[in-house]
């Protein structure tokens, strides 16, 4: 690193920027002090890119369903594949942009105050947030949500890894709760043009979740798996979704406990829900509706805020997945419990591991004592 | 015998330079040092001065708590000097040897007091904390480990499989102060050391960490609160063993010289203290490149051109050191000459090669981020490796003591502090953890 950036140099408030810059093209040359000689070749870098590579898939489909949507509500048919990635392209990126300028260049502050390396984490949360919001959503809006997820979620608990809750349904959470209007409803989920209104006969923006019931409005368990309904940009296509799924539980990144843990979970609920006469809603085509999917591979695995211990993350997981269900069941005014549940059991998840240690040391001194 | 246990956990680490079994040195050195540093809870005092003569077994340090703990010399000679650090730290003792050498005889009727006068009850251990071994108290058990699992490490088979005799002895001694237990590795069809007799065998087979004999303990016979274990290397057992044998101290010892940047890797036979110039032939001209380290690349001591082989360590390695920059080495997706225990690389598809690891950190300090599992896959203990290490950064006794700070020795946890994507120092953690722990509980 040139001098001037150096402690003392003229520069040396932008230290952390240079630094992650240059660590961002070049594995630095530092070598290790004490301890361990030799160590493995992965970096916090290594692993957070996979978490992107995973939901690329999602984000892709994601931009193209945006330009379908809105063809559909134009009264255009067919596919129409590029035409139609690249109206969404055009969506998406400025909601990209917002994410990364505004979260980027809090962290790199932060970082530079605490004198610290910028941390990678918000790579793959500002990856995150643009799939999780509405695409309409206002570019000033999302710059205050990120704003907020970022200082009040992480940086004022000391940065990545620290954090209690995920700071992409943070950032949600923010405009869900702040801005209503924008973020629920049947207006929101299309991209329309400015002057735009919907042509196209009987056409309803909703998310499937808000109507009653699927197959009044053609959205059927194809549509969903595929993903061709409207929703957040990247939450509609399971099948995408588990692309990526597979990509985190091959590199053992996103833990598999959390994920099936959350699907029991859910398909528990669901058909509760259908013996129980509350719903109508076949038990397994929970799992495709709204934001479980996305919810449960790339938000409740979030190694930070979920769970540590390996019974833990069963709990977890579990939990997640039956209040989810729960939220969509009881409370029709808010169809979508995804991000609650997660929230939820963030805040829970030091607790759930506190009770598996407690009894797991209580065990070992059973031994001990035994011994 | 009893039956193998299996540890599935763990992590052996494919880093190239491995010796050949045979000692292509056999040496007296013209110094040797006596080190005080590293051994945790002896406050030293001096017994010498420059220019005395000094005999293999005479005694040149002792304990300022305890003076019937020494150090004695392990060969005859005269002191050349006395080496010290910051605020006069007593470093090192160097002894110049004599052509001929010569032995203080012990008398060897009583097991500790010939074990105290000849020095040689510093090779015991104590655990908890990993501290010198108190004379007045009666462990629950001492316990050696018959083979190493740490990367290139000395293969015991070869270097003390032949001295069983010895290895008999110390056992017979040792078993009168407690019961002794030694772990064979149980991935051999016929360990030399299964025939050792007079204590209880115990045969371990799986991946580094499973021949520490801190991971051995855990599952043998877990460290309580208040409960005490010695710990031997069996370099110490047989050392002891000839004490017994012959009345005389002898460490002599082979020690397996290996690592990616040693030339020819084999076995040397010399003393503990040896400064490492002695080892010019395995480093040849790049002593400025390379890190010379007593011990294994995991948790050695990085000693340095100017060091001393460890008092306990049968084993050096030498590694180039890392300050190279790899262009956008993260985001390639093969780095086929870089080994990884993740799955984001590809070193799983070719688990026979051996990598010419180097210092290299591969990274920036960051917090803990991967779940405990990501740690507790390579440590077959039943702890939370980061649960504890965070109640040891908290200096939360009371969680320390639950999270098991008494069975571990940061070696323990070397594994997890190799695979550990935010790169911290977590041995060294542990180590604080363990200090703090001796500073309370005084």
């Amino acid at each position: 690193m040139n001098k001037i950036f150096e402690k003392g140099g003229k520069l040396y408030w932008l230290h952390s920027t240079v630094d992650a810059f240059e660590t961002f093209l070049h594995v630095p040359g530092t070598v290790t002090l004490k301890g361990s000689h030799v160590r493995d070749a992965i970096d916090l870098k290594r692993l957070l890119i996979l978490v992107v590579i995973a939901a690329a898939p999602a984000a892709l489909f994601g931009m193209w369903n945006v330009g379908y949507q809105h063809g559909l509500a134009m009264g255009q048919t067919g596919v129409h594949i590029l035409e139609y990635f690249w109206f969404g392209f055009l969506k998406v990126l400025p909601l990209y942009l917002v994410s990364y300028i505004v979260g980027l260049g809090i962290e790199f502050a932060s970082s530079q105050i605490r004198g610290e390396e910028v941390s990678e984490g918000y790579l793959v949360s500002g990856f995150f947030i643009p799939l999780i919001v509405p695409v309409d959503i206002p570019l000033w809006m999302l710059a205050l949500a990120v704003a907020f997820a970022v200082i009040f979620g992480k940086e004022v608990f000391g940065g990545t890894g620290m954090n209690i809750w995920n700071p992409a349904l943070l950032t949600r959470a923010f405009l869900f709760f702040s801005y209503p209007n924008y973020m629920s409803g049947s207006d929101c989920w299309i991209a329309f043009k400015k002057g735009e209104t919907a042509v196209a006969d009987a056409f309803t923006g909703a998310t499937p979740l808000t109507l009653d019931g699927p197959a009044q409005y053609g959205t059927g368990f194809w549509d969903l798996f595929i993903g061709t309904v409207p929703g957040s940009v990247g939450e509609t296509s399971v099948i995408a979704i588990l692309l990526g799924a597979c990509l985190l539980l091959w590199t053992g990144i996103a833990s598999w406990k959390i994920m099936c843990g959350s699907i029991a979970g859910a398909l528990l609920v669901g058909w509760i829900g259908n013996i129980a006469g509350i719903t109508d809603i076949p038990f397994y085509m929970q799992l495709l509706y709204g934001g479980f999917a996305f919810g449960t591979v790339f938000m409740a695995t979030d190694p930070v805020t979920s769970c540590q211990t390996e019974t833990g993350k069963w709990i977890y997981g579990v939990l997640i997945g039956m209040l989810c269900i729960t939220v969509r069941l009881f409370n029709p005014g808010y169809a979508e419990g995804m991000m609650l549940a997660i929230l939820l059991m963030n805040t829970f998840a030091p607790l759930i591991d506190h009770c598996v240690t407690s009894v797991h040391i209580s065990r070992r001194f059973k031994k001990l004592n035994a011994a | 015998m009893s039956k193998n246990i299996v540890l599935k956990k763990g992590l052996d680490i494919p880093i190239s330079g491995s010796p050949s079994l045979d000692v292509s040195k056999s040496m007296v050195p013209a110094t040797v040092a006596v080190c005080p540093d590293g051994i945790r809870g002896l406050l030293p005092r001096l017994l010498v001065k420059e220019g005395d003569r000094v005999l293999c077994g005479s005694p040149v340090i002792a304990d300022k708590k305890n003076p019937d703990i020494i150090l004695t010399a392990p060969a005859s000679g005269v002191v050349k000097e006395v080496v010290r650090g910051e605020k006069r730290k007593l470093l090192a003792v160097l002894i110049q040897t004599d052509a001929q050498q010569e032995c203080v005889r012990f008398d060897t009727t009583d097991v500790k007091s010939a074990l105290l006068s000849s020095g040689l009850w510093t090779m015991l251990t104590q655990r908890p904390y990993g501290i010198l071994a108190d004379p007045s108290v009666t462990p629950k058990g001492i316990f050696v480990s018959a083979f190493h699992s740490a990367p290139l490490a000395a293969d015991l088979e070869f270097t003390l499989g032949n001295e069983l005799g010895a290895l008999q002895k110390g056992i017979d001694a040792l078993a009168t102060l407690a019961p002794v237990h030694v772990s064979l590795d149980g991935s051999l069809r016929e360990s030399a050391f299964a025939r050792l007799q007079g204590c209880t065998l115990h045969c371990f087979e799986g991946k580094h960490p499973a021949g520490n004999v801190g991971v051995q303990i855990s599952h043998i016979s877990p460290i309580g609160k208040g409960q005490i274990v010695w710990t031997l290397s069996l370099n110490g057992l047989a050392a002891i063993g000839r004490l017994f044998l012959s009345g005389c101290v002898n460490l002599r010892r082979k020690v397996a010289v290996g690592g990616p940047a040693a030339l020819q890797p084999s076995y040397v036979e010399t003393l503990p203290g040896t400064p490492m110039k002695e080892f010019a032939p395995f480093y040849g001209n790049s002593a400025d490149e390379v890190r010379i380290i007593s011990g294994d690349v995991l948790s050695g001591v990085s000693v340095g051109l100017n060091g001393y082989l460890g008092r306990d360590d049968d084993q050096i390695t030498i590694i180039h050191e890392g300050y190279d920059k790899e262009l956008l080495g993260w985001i390639r997706p093969f780095r086929f000459n870089q080994f990884s225990a993740d799955r984001s690389y590809f070193s799983w598809l070719l688990p026979c090669k051996r990598y010419d690891m180097d210092t290299n950190l591969h990274g920036g300090p960051r917090p803990f981020l991967m779940n405990e599992n990501y740690y507790s896959k390579v440590l077959p203990m039943d702890i939370y490796p980061v649960f504890l290490a965070k109640a040891c950064l908290a200096g939360d006794i009371e969680k320390m003591e639950k999270f098991g700070i008494y069975e571990v020795l940061p070696e323990d946890l070397a594994t997890c502090e190799f695979v550990d994507p935010s790169k911290i120092y977590i041995q060294d953690i542990i180590a604080k953890g363990i200090d703090l722990m001796l500073k309370e509980m005084a």
